[in-house]
């Protein structure tokens, strides 16, 4: 047995940090906490919490079944909190995303194709969203995924709302 | 043909048993605590431990991003391609005092230098890599060496760990044991139900258990790329032995407990913030600052980096903002 606890957060329990300004703007640290993007979050708004040019880091209140999602290039989900199960479905059609597309798009209704299976993760747990995939996340209960992805047209920037601003 | 670095070593001291070595009109030697270091300008001692972590660092990531200073004054700053190894140059006192000196590379050159000194300073039973609670001290006389600890490779994935082909999964067979401060991160994987003819497609990994076996902190190493977008976790105790001047924005999402970073301008050194992340912040680091992180316990950070080779010359151009947003 260990004495050691290693803490992570979780939506019911997050301790969010501080930025102690000497000379300095807080806005210049974009400071946000995933859990609590998530905690006011609706179910799959992909939410910007991190950006570096064309890049960025989407989080998402998982919760339910979300709609069918595809991509131009890979996505990696890891799950922060919660159980969230992965579906990959093999699209007949992977020209309904353009090759130079950036970032997810929303496929209307069940997109056709051929089922590749699925992956049940939990806390840690980081799925690769392959590139001519669709995918769809369903929890049971309300849970934290973050996504390394490129900023798309279901990016959602609301930086004056989750950074630390003072 | 090409040719081999040339490195400038002296024969082993008789007392103290280490090599002193030359590259440029840079001078190092060591002594059973200290680190001294001289330039035509002036002269610099650091502890034999800071500067003994610092190094491995900066070889072990062929000199990162920006500039990677050992301490106040000394580093090394990279040009991907050619690297300057400074003093005083981003201390505004030395700058003020005209006493900073600054000599260009050919990055292999100094690589091989770097490398040498690191060899020949590092004793046996102490790994630069660890814990201080984690290995012995680096002091006294020349007492063997530590190529296994020193040489270790720097984790790159193409795609993602685990996937057919890419960087595998840690595990005690393959030598990676939980380390002590992370006995308690459960190790279950994830569960992939991949349809006939797709098995190598689905692909899934424990992230967290991967980190909570690695075997070195302050080693940001590639885990899942999307074009020049690089998720490069890794495990943090103590201290970050350099302090990090980014020439770009780089980002951090703590992934279990806390780390504490002290923030300074990059060319002055001059104190900024102090920031403190918690599991589940995300914050960005400017590309006109320097950072240097303090981790009570051991913990777990995502360092997310963009490789584009444009950036440096976009900001330092000021076509570029150093800071990721506005808002």
């Amino acid at each position: 047995m260990t004495d050691v606890k290693t803490v992570f957060g979780s939506l019911q329990s997050y301790s969010k940090g501080n930025i102690e300004v000497i000379d300095d703007d807080p806005r210049n640290y974009v400071f946000s906490n995933v859990f609590d993007v998530a905690a006011k979050a609706g179910p799959y708004e992909r939410i910007a919490v991190g950006k570096n040019f064309e890049y960025v880091i989407e989080t998402l209140r998982a919760e339910g079944t979300s709609p069918w999602f595809t991509c131009a290039h890979d996505e990696f989900a890891l799950v922060m909190d919660g159980q969230v199960e992965v579906r990959l479905l093999k699209l007949d059609d992977p020209t309904v995303v353009a090759k130079d597309k950036n970032g997810a798009i929303r496929l209307k209704g069940e997109p056709k194709g051929r089922k590749m299976g699925y992956v049940k993760a939990g806390r840690g747990h980081m799925t690769l969203l392959p590139v001519g995939a669709a995918y769809q996340f369903h929890a049971d209960q309300p849970g934290v995924v973050t996504i390394q992805t490129m900023q798309g047209d279901l990016t959602i920037e609301r930086w004056a709302d989750i950074c630390i601003t003072r | 043909m090409s040719t081999q670095p040339v490195i400038q070593a002296s024969e082993p001291d008789n007392y103290y048993g280490y090599r002193s070595f030359k590259k440029g009109k840079f001078e190092f030697r060591r002594d059973e605590y200290f680190v001294h270091i001289h330039w035509p300008k002036g002269n610099h001692t650091m502890p034999a431990d800071a500067f003994l972590r610092a190094l491995q660092r900066d070889v072990a990531w062929n000199f990162f991003y920006g500039t990677v200073n050992f301490d106040g004054v000394f580093g090394t700053l990279n040009h991907y391609g050619t690297v300057d190894m400074f003093a005083g140059r981003f201390n505004d006192a030395y700058r003020r005092a005209g006493l900073d000196y600054n000599e260009t590379y050919n990055s292999d050159e100094l690589m091989a230098t770097f490398k040498a000194i690191l060899e020949d300073w590092t004793n046996k039973g102490y790994d630069p890599f660890a814990a201080p609670e984690e290995t012995h001290q680096p002091y006294g006389r020349k007492n063997g060496s530590n190529s296994e600890a020193i040489n270790r490779l720097r984790v790159t994935a193409n795609r993602m760990v685990g996937c057919p082909g890419d960087t595998p999964v840690r595990t005690d067979k393959n030598g990676f044991p939980v380390n002590r401060h992370f006995a308690d991160v459960p190790q279950d994987a994830p569960e992939i139900h991949a349809e006939k003819g797709f098995e190598g497609e689905v692909c899934a990994y424990n992230l967290f258990a991967y980190l909570s076996r690695s075997n070195v902190t302050w080693n940001p190493s590639v885990c899942s790329v999307v074009k020049e977008s690089l998720y490069c976790p890794t495990s943090e105790e103590f201290i970050l032995p350099v302090e990090h001047g980014n020439d770009r924005v780089e980002w951090f999402m703590q992934l279990s407990d806390e780390i504490i970073w002290e923030v300074k301008d990059k060319e002055t050194g001059r104190p900024r913030a102090r920031v403190t992340m918690r599991a589940g912040d995300i914050a960005a680091m400017p590309a006109d600052i320097r950072h240097q992180g303090f981790s009570p316990k051991r913990s777990m950070l995502l360092v997310w980096e963009n490789a584009s080779n444009k950036i440096p010359e976009l900001i330092g151009q000021g076509k570029a903002p150093v800071t990721p947003v506005q808002f």
